[in-house]
C-alpha cells in the first residue's frame, strides 16, 4: 500500500488543542471571542479532515511519525480508511455541535463556560488522536486525554448529583483503561509491536489460553467505553451532564471511541482469521448479542428522556460491534457505517431533547404531552432520528441495519438475523411512546397551541443533522462517501 | 561538582555574619555550577565513557576514588538539576517560615545537596557512608526547623536513620573483613568467588536493610511521614523526592554493581524477596495515603507508594524493570518536587492543609492547581505525562518476569492513586463555593497567586512531567539502557 507522508494528521489533531489554549486565556468576559475560537476550530478540522479523503479513496495510507517511544513503538498518526471514517463523523459533528452548544449554554445561563469550552475542544483532540493513532501505544494515549478531559464536563453541573455521576464515570473508565494497558503490555510482550495490521497481528504469537486472557481484558477494557452490558452504568449516570456533551461525547466522540477501539482490536490486532480459528467471534458475539437486547429493554422502562436515549445509544453500540465480530464483509461495512448513521440519528436526537430542557425544562417523558405542538420542528426532527435508529427506510439506519442482516445471513448465524430485528420491535417500543405523547396528547396546563421553538443557534442543527440523516439514507455515498470509505475498511481486512 | 556546594555551604555561614542577603545568591550560583557540571559530566559519560577521579592521587583500591558512569550521572543531573529549582524557589518561603534562620538554612540546604551528589559519585564504599551521614545529619536539622511536631519527628527520624546507618556500616566492615577492600569497582571483581560465603550474606543483608531504611521502604518507612510532614514546606520539597530517590539510587548500585547481578538474584532470592516487600509498600502507601486529610501527609505516604515502584523495577531483575526503576526515579523526583512545592505554595497563601478546606482554590490559585492537576495526573500514569512511561516499563517487566500478581498490583494501585487525587482536584474545582456575605463574589474570584520564585519552578518541573514521557525513548536510548547491566 501506498504511503504519503504529511503533516495533515498532527495539524487535524492539535488544532483543537490550540483552540483549547485560547478559549482558555480569553477567559469568560470576553466570550463571544472564546466562542469564535471553538467554531474556527471545528471548521478548521473539518476542512482538514476533508482534505485527506481523495487521497484515503485512493487506497494510500497518510503517514506521520513524531517521536520513538519504545523500540519498536513510535508516537505515530496513519490516516487509512477506518480511522478516516471516524474522524469524518467527529469533527463534522463538532460543527453542528458547537453552534448548539453556544445557545445552550447561553440559554441557560450555565456556570463556568470556559471551562465548558476548554475541555469539549480537548476532548475532540483526543477523538481525533484515537482515530489516526497508528498503533495500540498512540491510541491509549490519546484514549485517556479523551477520558480526563470528559470527567469535567460530566460532572460541570458542580450538584453532588453531578459529581457523583463524575465519580462514578472515572471509576468505570479508569479501571477499564487499567485493562487496556495491560492488554496493551501483553500484547507487546507477545509480539513485541503494537502497529495497528489490516488483519490483525497477533497470529502466531502466543499460546491459546494467554490470547484468550489478553482478548477479554482487551474486550472488557475497551468495553467499558464502549458501554457494553454490564460495564454499562456509567452512562445513564453521565446523563446528568449539559445536553450537548451527551449529544457529541456520550453519543458520537466518547463511546464512538470505545467501539472504534474495539473494532481496532478485533479487525487490526487479533484480525478475522485468527478469531475464526480460535472462535471467538461466536460468544462475543452472543455476549453482544444480549446486550442489544437487554438495553432495548432497560430503555422501555426509562421515564426520563436521556436515560431512554442512553439506553438507546448502548442498544446501537452494540449493534456496531455485532456487525464488527461477524466477521463477513457485509456484517463489517453494516457495522461501521452504523456508526455514521447512528452517529447523525442519535445526536438528532439529543438536540431535540436539550431543546425542550432549556425551552420548557422537562426531562420526563411522562411531562412532555403535546409539547409537539409547541416546538413542531424540534419534535418533527426528533421523529426522523427516532424512525432511523428503528430502521425505517428511507431514513439512513435503515441502510446499515440492511447491510448487517445480511452479513448475519453470509455469517450463515441465522440467530443474530432475529437478534437484530428484534432490537428494531424494541426501538420501536421506546420511541413510539414518545412521539405519540407529544404530538398527539394534549397538554393539561397548556391551552393555547402558541408555537415556541428554541433559538436559531439550536434549532438550526437540529434541522441540519435530521436533512443529512434522510439525506445519507437516500444517498449514502453523498457529500463525504461514507459508504465507499466503509465498504475500503471491511475489504482492507478480510 | 560536589566541592562547589560544600566550599559554598562554609562560606555562606562567613557570609553570613556579615551580610545576610548575600547568602541567597551565593547559594544559587553554587547550585547553578553544580547543575552546570553534572550536565556537562552526563555529556563527557555519553561520548567518552566512565570517569574516574582519584582523590588525593591515591591510586585506587587503596585511595577514594569518584566514578561516574551512566547511571550515577543521570542520577547526579536529577539532583542537583532538581535542588536548585527548589533552592530557587525556598527564597520567599524560608523567609515567611523563619526570617532569622535564614543563614543556617541556607548552609543546611546547601550541605545536605552535597552529602546527596556524594553519596551518588563516590566509587568507595566507605566514603559513600561518610556522605551519607553528611547528608542525614543536614537532613535532621532541617526537619527540626519546621512547626511544632518537628523536632519530635525529627528526633525519631534521627533514630531510625542512625540505625540505617550502622547497619549500612556494618555491612561495609562485613566485607572489608573478607575482601580487605572498600572499592566497589574492586569488590566487585573479588566478591563473586565468595558467593557461598555466610559473611558476604549477612553482609548483604545489613546493606538491604540499611539502605531500606533509608529509602523508606515498607515496612522500614516509620520516620517519613511524621518527618516529612512537619518539615518546612521549603524542606520537605528538597527532601522529599531527593533523599529517598538517592537510597534507591544506593540499592540499585550494591545490588547490581558492587554484587553481581547473579549473586543478587540468584544465589539468593533477594530479588523476589524484594519484589514482594515493594508490592506491599506500593498497595500500604496508597491505602494509608487514602485515610488521610491532610494533603501534605497524603503525599508522603504516596511517596512510600512510589518507593515501592522502583523498588519493585530492581527487584524485578529484567531489563524492562531496571529501566522502569531508573526511568521513575527521574520521573518520581520530578513529580514529588512539583507536588510538595505546589504544597509549599498553597500554605504560602495562607491555606490549610486539610482536604476539605481547599474549595475554590482553582480561582485563587489557577496556575498552581492547573499544576497539581497535571502532576496529579502523572502519578495515576495517565498518558502522556511522564509517569506513564516508568508505570509502562515496570508493568512489562513484571509480565516479563511472568509476575502477574505483581502487574495486578501496579495496576491496581493506578486506580487507588486515582482516587486519591480526584477526591482533591473535585474538592477544589468541583465544590461550590460558599458566597461570602462581606466581600461578595468578585472577592472570591479575584487570583491571588503565589509569587513567581514559587510559580517558575513549578511550571518547569510541570513542563517536564510533560515533555520527558515522551522524550523517555530518547532517554533511555542514550542514557539508561548503558547504566543497566549487560548480564540482564
Amino acid at each position: 500500500m501506498e504511503v504519503v507522508t504529511s503533516i495533515k494528521p498532527v495539524l487535524a489533531i492539535s488544532v483543537s488543542a490550540l483552540a483549547a489554549v485560547l478559549i482558555l486565556f480569553t477567559g469568560e468576559k470576553r466570550r463571544n471571542i472564546r466562542e469564535l475560537w471553538t467554531l474556527f476550530a471545528s471548521v478548521i478540522k473539518f476542512s482538514i479532515v476533508l482534505s485527506m479523503i481523495p487521497i484515503v479513496l485512493e487506497g494510500k495510507t497518510i503517514e506521520c511519525t513524531l517521536v520513538q517511544l519504545f523500540p519498536g513503538v513510535a508516537l505515530q498518526f496513519r490516516v487509512d480508511a477506518f480511522g478516516l471514517f471516524f474522524a469524518i463523523l467527529a469533527s463534522a459533528l463538532w460543527i453542528a455541535t458547537s453552534v448548539y452548544s453556544i445557545g445552550y449554554m447561553r440559554g441557560l445561563q450555565a456556570q463556568a463556560q470556559t471551562r465548558f469550552f476548554f475541555c469539549f475542544a480537548l476532548a475532540l483532540n483526543g477523538a481525533l488522536g484515537i482515530a489516526f493513532a497508528s498503533n495500540l501505544l498512540t491510541l491509549f494515549i490519546f484514549y485517556e486525554i479523551l477520558t480526563i478531559s470528559t470527567f469535567p464536563l460530566v460532572a460541570h453541573k458542580e450538584t453532588p448529583e453531578a459529581i457523583s455521576a463524575g465519580r462514578k464515570y472515572l471509576a468505570y473508565l479508569l479501571s477499564g483503561a487499567t485493562l487496556v494497558f495491560f492488554s496493551i503490555g501483553l500484547t507487546y510482550h507477545l509480539t513485541g509491536t503494537v502497529d495497528f495490521v489490516p488483519g490483525g497481528f497477533l497470529q502466531g504469537h502466543g499460546s491459546s489460553s494467554l490470547l484468550c486472557l489478553l482478548f477479554i481484558t482487551f474486550i472488557l477494557g475497551f468495553g467499558t467505553k464502549a458501554a457494553l452490558i454490564p460495564v454499562h452504568e456509567w452512562l445513564p449516570t453521565a446523563m446528568v451532564a449539559p445536553t450537548p456533551v451527551s449529544a457529541l461525547l456520550h453519543a458520537v466522540a466518547v463511546v464512538k471511541a470505545g467501539v472504534f477501539c474495539l473494532l481496532r482490536v478485533i479487525l487490526y490486532v487479533f484480525g478475522p482469521n485468527l478469531l475464526s480459528d480460535l472462535h471467538f467471534w461466536l460468544p462475543l458475539a452472543y455476549f453482544v448479542s444480549f446486550t442489544i437486547l437487554l438495553s432495548g429493554m432497560l430503555a422501555l422502562a426509562q421515564n426520563n428522556l436521556k436515560r431512554r436515549l442512553a439506553f438507546s445509544t448502548i442498544n446501537n453500540l452494540a449493534i456496531i460491534i455485532l456487525g464488527g465480530c461477524l466477521l463477513s464483509p457485509s456484517a463489517i461495512t453494516g457495522g461501521i457505517f452504523h456508526i455514521a448513521a447512528h452517529g447523525f440519528m442519535k445526536i438528532t436526537l439529543f438536540f431535540a431533547a436539550g431543546a425542550i430542557y432549556v425551552k420548557t425544562h422537562k426531562e420526563n417523558i411522562s411531562e412532555l404531552d403535546g409539547i409537539g405542538r409547541m416546538m413542531p420542528v424540534t419534535l418533527g426532527a426528533f421523529a426522523v432520528g427516532a424512525m432511523g435508529i428503528a430502521g425505517t427506510p428511507p431514513i439512513v439506519g435503515f441502510i446499515s441495519k440492511w447491510y448487517l442482516c445480511l452479513g448475519s445471513l453470509e455469517a450463515k448465524e441465522i440467530l443474530f438475523l432475529f437478534v437484530l430485528l428484534g432490537s428494531a420491535l424494541l426501538d420501536i417500543g421506546y420511541f413510539a411512546p414518545i412521539i405519540y405523547r407529544s404530538f398527539f396528547k394534549r397538554s393539561q396546563e397548556q391551552t393555547g397551541s402558541s408555537v415556541s421553538e428554541a433559538s436559531l443557534f439550536m434549532l438550526i442543527p437540529i434541522i441540519a443533522c435530521a436533512a443529512i440523516s434522510i439525506l445519507l439514507g437516500i444517498a449514502p455515498d453523498a457529500f463525504v462517501h461514507f459508504f465507499k470509505i466503509a465498504m475500503l475498511v471491511a475489504k482492507s481486512v478480510l | 561538582m560536589i566541592v562547589t556546594p560544600l566550599f559554598s555551604a562554609f562560606l555562606i555561614i562567613i557570609m553570613g555574619w556579615f551580610k545576610k542577603s548575600l547568602c541567597y545568591p551565593l547559594m544559587i550560583i553554587a547550585l547553578s555550577v553544580s547543575t552546570f557540571s553534572s550536565f556537562a559530566n552526563l555529556e563527557s559519560v555519553l561520548s567518552h565513557g566512565t570517569l574516574h577521579y582519584h582523590l588525593g592521587n591515591w591510586q585506587p583500591p587503596w585511595g577514594i576514588e569518584y566514578v561516574i558512569d551512566h547511571l550515577n550521572a543521570f542520577v547526579c543531573v536529577i539532583v542537583s538539576g532538581i535542588s536548585l529549582l527548589i533552592g530557587i524557589s525556598s527564597k520567599r518561603m524560608v523567609e515567611k517560615e523563619f526570617p532569622e534562620k535564614t543563614v543556617y538554612f541556607y548552609c543546611l540546604f546547601i550541605l545536605q545537596v552535597t552529602g546527596l551528589l556524594g553519596i551518588v559519585v563516590t566509587g568507595d564504599m566507605f566514603n559513600l557512608y561518610v556522605f551519607l551521614e553528611i547528608a542525614s545529619l543536614a537532613g535532621y536539622t532541617l526537619i527540626a526547623i519546621g512547626e511544632d511536631g518537628a523536632p519530635f519527628a525529627s528526633f525519631n527520624y534521627m533514630i531510625y536513620g542512625t540505625i540505617g546507618a550502622c547497619f549500612y556500616l556494618l555491612g561495609v566492615g562485613y566485607l572489608y573483613i573478607v575482601t580487605g577492600s572498600l572499592n566497589m569497582a574492586d569488590l566487585s571483581k573479588i566478591l563473586p568467588s565468595f558467593h557461598n560465603s555466610t559473611v558476604v550474606l549477612i553482609a548483604f543483608a545489613f546493606f538491604a536493610v540499611g539502605v531500606a531504611v533509608k529509602m523508606a521502604l515498607f515496612p522500614l518507612h516509620v520516620w517519613l511521614p511524621d518527618a516529612y510532614t512537619y518539615a518546612p514546606s521549603s524542606v520537605s520539597s528538597l527532601v522529599a523526592p531527593l533523599t529517598t530517590k538517592v537510597g534507591a539510587y544506593v540499592l540499585i548500585r550494591v545490588m547490581y554493581t558492587v554484587f553481581s547481578p547473579s549473586f543478587s538474584l540468584q544465589v539468593i532470592p533477594a530479588g523476589t524477596l524484594l519484589c514482594w516487600v515493594a508490592a506491599v509498600a506500593v498497595l500500604f502507601g496508597c491505602i494509608l495515603a487514602l485515610a488521610q486529610t491532610d494533603l501534605k501527609r497524603m503525599l508522603t505516604y504516596v511517596l512510600i507508594a512510589e518507593m515501592g515502584y522502583i523498588a519493585l523495577g530492581a527487584g524485578l531483575g529484567n531489563r524492562n524493570g531496571l529501566t522502569g526503576a531508573l526511568l521513575h526515579i527521574l520521573n518520581d523526583a520530578l513529580m514529588m518536587a512539583c507536588l510538595f512545592l505546589i504544597i509549599g505554595a498553597i500554605t504560602y497563601k495562607g491555606w490549610p492543609r486539610k482536604i476539605d478546606q481547599l474549595t475554590g482554590l482553582h480561582r485563587k490559585m489557577p496556575v498552581t492547581m492547573a499544576a497539581f492537576v497535571i502532576s496529579g495526573l502523572s502519578v495515576i500514569g495517565i498518558p502522556p505525562t511522564c509517569g506513564f512511561f516508568s508505570k509502562w516499563y515496570l508493568v512489562l517487566g513484571a509480565i516479563d518476569a511472568k509476575q502477574w500478581v505483581l502487574a495486578a498490583v501496579l495496576l491496581i494501585s493506578s486506580l487507588l492513586n486515582a482516587i486519591l487525587f480526584f477526591r482533591v482536584i473535585e474538592k477544589a474545582y468541583f465544590k461550590p463555593v460558599p458566597e461570602d456575605s462581606h466581600g461578595g463574589q468578585d472577592k472570591i474570584m479575584a487570583i491571588d497567586e503565589a509569587p513567581l520564585s514559587m510559580l517558575i519552578p513549578v511550571l518547569l518541573l510541570v513542563g517536564g512531567i510533560l515533555l520527558l514521557g515522551i522524550l523517555s525513548g530518547k532517554i533511555i536510548s542514550k542514557v539508561i539502557q548503558f547504566a543497566i547491566p549487560a548480564s540482564l
